[in-house]
């Protein structure tokens, strides 16, 4: 019978901890494959963050970092600075990257670090059961949002790579998700194409995935994925908002 | 040679002779020539990295990553700098990787002031972030002796792989005083088995403080405690003066450990039996001097610039053998040695000679 399916290589043997049909397993897997097919996985080096992410150093089998929360591209600028050589890469989700972290995120992007950002937008805080995330849509109810994200009360959701864009260090930024196949290999090559622009050294780069968190939207696994498709792609359009020759 | 530097430029000065390649850091008087001699003084070394990071949260988070690599690296700041940066020092402890952090100190809480003064005792001394952690504490008393203990601190934090506080104040930082650095070199080299240098041809590693096993988690704080124990053992540092006869001991250390110098030498001229005690290591404290100072003498008058934070530390030595004076003056003002030479004198009248006569 032919093998049309592995497990990559540096993924370890051990049990996702991600919730049923969450876009973390998606986006975890689809890393140790880029790294294993472009044979960076004696180079990786990849920063954990806190939220649904922090636990992927328990999946990859290439080395691992765990940084505080938000903290991930400071903390990959020291290591990038030491060991420039290596592949950096921070994998972050939205309240990380986009609330706590935004002066990090925003500064090593100014400053042009050769690093790259796995950016998980899923509009909500996950780990900790499902609060308003600066990436949460406007009407969209969380625990800490009940009557639904308001523009007066809340804010508009925050749209980093266009706002990582207008900064002269960013080199390539681009949106995908995780919602189905297509979506899916395309998200493989945007993150390829991150780690190649890391390795030439063009300047910082970021992949904004939106995924599916069917638990704290409180929807099927299957809803999840039509309601990015339908409603969150329409705040977050998809595609390459940046890029320079690489 | 002996060269005329500020405390600040000397510092920085000497932990690049001590091996330091990375340095990270926000502005904040008043210590900013610290990284001030460091943009210029790095760029000179090989694989030298200098950050004016964006903020002091960010410069301890880059020092953890340089770390994390195998770098000697260090961060500085005064107070208020510090408090942002225990978020990250924490984690540095819990992750159990070396760092050296510099504090010249000013007038607090809050915004304070710019004046040196010696509020941070308790943040520096009792781990400072969250967690059950410390950190070891070196208070130089001299611009020589910041350059002096810069190769140490290095050292001991890549020998215990824990952060390591260098206290000092605005005073020292900006005082200019003559300096060598004939003896001041990078100690020996340590091996770092745990860094993350990209799995090539080794098994993979992970960096983390994260163990939601309780018992896992419980370990880890035994093991951290174990390590701290040993610090204890054996990295008290202090300087004792004039002990022998006296009636009396000052306790104080870094700046305020000058002004009591100056004082002493008054009071010794009024034949007053006063003699002081040093601690370079605010911690680990250096107790067990002063428990055997108690053996002959029963006052001792700890002077800090503060209202009074390790006096604490010098009753819990005692345990209520002796009785502890205090004086102190908060919020960045430096008394003079004639000001404390006259709170002594009354003191030591009061208490050693009432208790004569």
């Amino acid at each position: 019978m032919k093998k049309v399916y592995a497990r990559p290589r540096l993924l370890k043997e051990a049990h996702f901890h991600y919730c049923p049909g969450c876009g973390h397993a998606i986006v975890t897997r689809l890393l140790a494959e880029v790294v294993e097919e472009m044979e960076l996985g004696g180079k990786a080096i990849c920063v954990a963050p806190a939220g649904c992410g922090m636990l992927v150093y328990n999946y990859f089998d290439f080395d691992t970092l765990e940084s505080a929360h938000g903290r991930g591209a400071a903390v990959a600028t020291g290591i990038k600075r030491v060991r420039p050589d290596n592949l950096v890469f921070s994998y972050q989700g939205d309240g990380d990257l986009a609330a706590i972290g935004t002066a990090e995120s925003f500064h090593a992007a100014n400053r042009g670090e050769p690093i790259s950002i796995i950016f998980v937008n899923n509009g909500v805080y996950g780990m900790t059961g499902g609060q308003m995330a600066p990436t949460s849509l406007l009407a969209q109810v969380t625990t800490t949002s009940p009557q639904g994200r308001t523009s007066k009360r809340e804010g508009h959701p925050v749209k980093m790579c266009e706002v990582l864009a207008v900064l002269q260090g960013t080199s390539y930024l681009e949106r995908v998700a995780v919602n189905k196949p297509a979506a899916i290999l395309k998200t493989k090559k945007a993150i390829a194409k991150s780690f190649e622009h890391q390795l030439k050294k063009t300047g910082f780069s970021m992949v904004e995935i939106l995924s599916p968190c069917p638990t704290n939207w409180k929807m099927s696994p299957l809803d999840a994925c039509t309601w990015i498709e339908e409603v969150m792609a329409a705040e977050f359009p998809l595609g390459v908002v940046k890029e320079v020759p690489c | 040679m002996k060269k005329l530097m500020n405390g600040n430029s000397a510092c920085a000065e000497a932990a690049v002779l001590s091996g330091c390649t990375c340095y990270f850091g926000y502005p904040i008087t008043p210590q900013n020539e610290l990284g001030e001699y460091m943009a210029k003084r790095l760029s000179e070394v090989p694989g030298g990295v200098f950050i004016q990071s964006e903020s002091e949260i960010a410069a301890i988070n880059m020092v953890l990553g340089a770390s994390v690599v195998g770098a000697r690296a260090m961060t500085s700041s005064s107070s208020p700098g510090i408090s942002l940066k225990q978020e990250g020092i924490s984690y540095l402890a819990a992750d159990e990787l070396p760092a050296v952090i510099v504090n010249m100190s000013r007038g607090g809480p809050g915004m304070g002031n710019i004046s040196p003064a010696q509020s941070d005792y308790f943040q520096a001394t009792r781990g400072g972030g969250h967690g059950d952690y410390r950190t070891i504490v070196l208070a130089p008393s001299s611009v020589q002796e910041i350059a002096d203990l810069m190769p140490l601190a290095f050292d001991l934090a890549d020998h215990y792989r824990n952060p390591v506080v260098v206290l000092s104040d605005g005073m020292l930082g900006q005082m200019m005083e003559p300096v060598s650095f004939d003896g001041i070199k990078r100690g020996k080299d340590y091996v770092k088995d745990y860094i993350l240098t990209g799995a090539d041809g080794r098994p993979s590693r992970m960096i983390r403080s994260l163990l939601f096993d309780v018992k896992e988690e419980e370990e880890h704080n035994w093991k951290l405690f174990r390590k701290f124990q040993r610090m204890e053992q054996n990295e008290v540092r202090f300087e004792t003066l004039l002990t022998e006869d006296a009636d009396m001991i000052v306790v104080a250390y870094g700046t305020g450990a000058r002004i009591a110098r100056g004082a002493i030498k008054r009071l010794r001229q009024e034949q007053l039996k006063v003699g002081l005690i040093r601690p370079i290591t605010l911690w680990p404290f250096p107790k067990k001097a002063i428990q055997q100072a108690a053996a002959q003498v029963s006052d001792f008058f700890v002077f800090e610039m503060n209202t009074g934070q390790m006096v604490e530390d010098v009753r819990l030595a005692l345990q209520g053998r002796g009785r502890v004076h205090f004086y102190g003056r908060p919020g960045g003002v430096i008394p003079t040695p004639v000001e404390l030479f006259r709170i002594i004198s009354r003191h030591y009248y009061q208490s050693v000679r009432g208790k004569k006569e």
